[in-house]
């Protein structure tokens, strides 16, 4: 089947097969291999894009069912030279190890700071719940995300986590005795 | 991924028309259940008819007492719908708390409730705040809906236009969320109607139901303490690797308890 779809500004017209999904066209007929396909069945967020400007899981969407829409994957958001805030954030605060879940993470933590109007560690947290990282690398994660969120955020998460810890130690203390 | 024929009609009288022709044809709404299953080889339609080109299936319609809501209508559409959050929040709460954000800009209200998975969180809306669902031929009575495990009234080729809701006076939601997949474990739509008051149950039985016993109880008194003495029966309740049909009832206690102290706390 013939698909328009535009990628990362750029218009293509492609030949797919009906049952096609959206990330093998984006990685192997146009060799975006920025998006990745970590578990193949909707549920760790590696293949995360964006569809007419919101997060969807590539690997779970036909490419014919994006037939007609505007696609934006990791290589669309930034140059080498001038990255998006969201990748300057995540280099800042260490917030990636292995990198396989990074562009997935970027993508969706774009559409949830995008689409928040505030936030705090607790809704970042919830937000990136269709994202799994297998180097576990979750707090740098949320600091990423609110450095890029910056004046969206209403608390500190450091701060947060501190509080949190803080009482997990109490609880603790309060268990033993 | 079996091969298919893949169609997207522009309305529901080229959808039906396409469902006709064809051997064993299924209807994609979002594609958050069917595609991942088409993929395990646990569905293989011969053709995909797609339904998100079909402006009749969306829309958001508000009557004196009643929301219509479209099937195509995304989860996260009806988070962020001001109106909806305005005058029937507990659905934008309940949408809001299905899967992950990836999934809701996708999943819509009609393949959730078709689907009739025990553990969807719309069904408890459906039975609890739900009138009619309206279909391209008929409207069923919500309470009539929903048959059995993954089963509905609907007949092949039946496409649902939208859900009718009743808007309560209050209602809140409780969920025992699973914490990998976000699915109910047990939910409990509590809606207070002023003269009733309405439970829906989901995730315990086959398919979603409301608690006529503990309807009645907090019906005269909407306290959590109302059912304090209850004891669910786990008779026919689902039991499985996340939880056992007896902790299932232990839930429904729980959740529509804590449904009702939400409910009393908003403003
Ligand atoms: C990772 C993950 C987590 C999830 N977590 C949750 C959760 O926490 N809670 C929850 O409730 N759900 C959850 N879901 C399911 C999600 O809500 C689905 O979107 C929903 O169940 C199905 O909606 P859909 O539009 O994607 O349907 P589809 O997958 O497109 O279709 C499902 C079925 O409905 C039929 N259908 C679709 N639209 C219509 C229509 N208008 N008329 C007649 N038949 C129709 C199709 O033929 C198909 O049989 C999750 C899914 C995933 C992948
Ligand atoms: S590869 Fe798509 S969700 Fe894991
Ligand atoms: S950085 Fe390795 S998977 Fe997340």
């Amino acid at each position: 089947m013939k698909i328009k779809l535009q990628v990362n500004g750029r218009q293509y017209v492609l030949k797919v097969k009906a049952n096609s999904l959206l990330v093998t066209v984006l990685r192997e007929d146009l060799g975006l291999t920025g998006t990745r396909v970590g578990c193949d069945t909707s549920q760790c967020g590696a293949c995360t894009v964006h569809m007419n400007g919101r997060a969807i899981k590539a690997c779970s969407l036909l490419a014919v069912q994006a037939d007609e829409t505007n696609i934006l994957t990791i290589e669309g958001i930034g140059t080498e030279t001038s990255l998006h805030p969201m990748q300057e954030a995540f280099r800042d605060c260490h917030g990636l190890q292995c990198g396989f879940c990074t562009p997935g993470m970027i993508m969706q933590a774009i559409d949830l700071v995008e689409h928040s109007e505030r936030l705090d560690s607790a809704e970042i947290r919830r937000g990136i719940e269709g994202n799994l990282c297998r180097c576990t690398g979750y707090h740098n994660i949320i600091r990423a995300i609110a450095q890029a969120a910056g004046p969206k955020m209403i608390e500190s998460v450091d701060a947060a986590a501190r509080e949190e810890a803080l009482q997990e130690t109490a609880s603790l203390r309060e268990d033993s005795r | 991924m079996y091969s298919f024929e893949f169609h997207r009609p522009k309305n529901i009288k080229a959808a039906l028309r396409l469902f006709r022709k064809a051997d064993d044809p299924i209807y994609v709404g979002g594609g958050m259940t069917l595609i991942p299953s088409m993929k395990q080889r646990l569905a293989a339609p011969t053709d995909l008819i797609d339904l998100s080109a079909v402006g009749e299936l969306r829309g958001v319609a508000w009557g004196e007492k009643t929301l219509t809501l479209g099937a195509m209508n995304r989860h996260n559409e009806v988070v962020e719908d001001a109106q909806i959050q305005d005058r029937l929040p507990v659905l934008g709460e309940l949408a809001a708390s299905i899967g992950d954000n990836q999934v809701r800009n996708r999943g819509t209200l009609g393949g959730a409730i078709a689907n009739a998975d025990p553990a969807g969180d719309y069904p408890a809306a459906v039975v609890a705040l739900g009138t009619r669902v309206i279909t391209h031929q008929r409207s069923i009575a919500a309470s009539e809906f929903f048959l059995d495990l993954f089963e509905t009234a609907l007949t092949p080729g039946e496409v649902i236009k939208a859900v009718e809701f009743a808007i309560p006076e209050r209602a809140s939601y409780a969920k025992f969320r699973h914490p990998a997949s976000g699915y109910a474990v047990v939910g409990a739509l509590v809606a207070d109607y002023g003269d009733e008051v309405r439970v829906g149950i989901t995730g315990a039985g086959p398919c979603a139901f409301r608690a006529k016993y503990i309807e009645q109880l907090l019906s005269q008194q909407l306290e959590p303490s109302a059912i304090e003495a209850v004891t669910v029966p786990d008779a026919g309740f689902i039991s499985d690797i996340h939880a056992s049909a007896a902790y299932r009832a232990h839930l429904v206690k729980i959740m529509v308890q804590r449904a009702v102290s939400r409910l009393l706390e908003a403003p």
